[in-house]
């Protein structure tokens, strides 16, 4: 129904008016953002934005992994342990990369191996924020 | 690949990245971001620091 709305007919064709780009750019702009850090930004045009977001989520993420940090994996366990894998999971492809490359097993023995686990949980919430910005500039809300 | 730093060090780096998100996540004008920025980073090397001092009386 929102497309046959934001449908004009132009000389026999049908063209897509702004409406419709903002309607689908509110759908890709948060899943792009969401999948790799700074890309809803990007499609959008928010270059500088994109890159410091992108920029920030990676350190975090990669300083995480560094410091011999733990990356959950899905579990039905201890409240804790799910809340870090939803954290951990909005990192979006980082996330699927570290599990598939078997990175952050984590080390219990050192201190700052927890630090890097919260890093990890940190930078995929700090991921989710960033593609909630990218959701309120498709709709509008945010220049 | 692996690395150390130090407590602090770590807790610069968090603040570094998270202040530079909220910045641009919380406000809509250069400006209000650099500012809201800069006064996130504060707020959390500050509050480290008063932490850190605070334990170290509790200590003592």
């Amino acid at each position: 129904m929102a497309n046959a709305q934001n449908t004009t007919a132009v000389g026999g064709r049908t063209a897509k008016t702004p409406a419709a780009t903002t309607s689908t750019m509110t759908i890709l702009a948060p899943l792009a953002g969401w999948l790799l850090p700074g890309l809803g930004h990007f499609i959008q045009r928010r270059w500088i934005r994109g890159l410091l977001l992108m920029l920030a989520v990676f350190i975090m993420f990669f300083a995480g992994l560094g410091m011999q940090g733990r990356v959950y994996a899905f579990n039905t366990g201890d409240l804790l342990d799910i809340l870090g894998f939803v954290g951990d999971l909005g990192a979006g492809l980082l996330y699927f990369i570290a599990r598939a490359m078997d990175w952050g097993a984590g080390n219990i023995q050192r201190a700052v191996a927890d630090y890097g686990t919260k890093y990890i949980v940190v930078a995929g919430l700090l991921n989710i924020v960033s593609a909630a910005d990218a959701y309120h500039i498709a709709i509008g809300k945010k220049q | 690949m692996t690395f150390e730093l130090s407590h602090f060090s770590a807790a610069v780096v968090f603040a570094a990245c998270a202040s530079t998100v909220f910045g641009i996540t919380q406000r809509n004008t250069t400006r209000d971001m650099l500012r809201y920025g800069a006064y996130c980073f504060a707020l959390f090397v500050g509050g480290v620091i008063v932490a850190s001092w605070a334990m170290w009386l509790l200590k003592h």
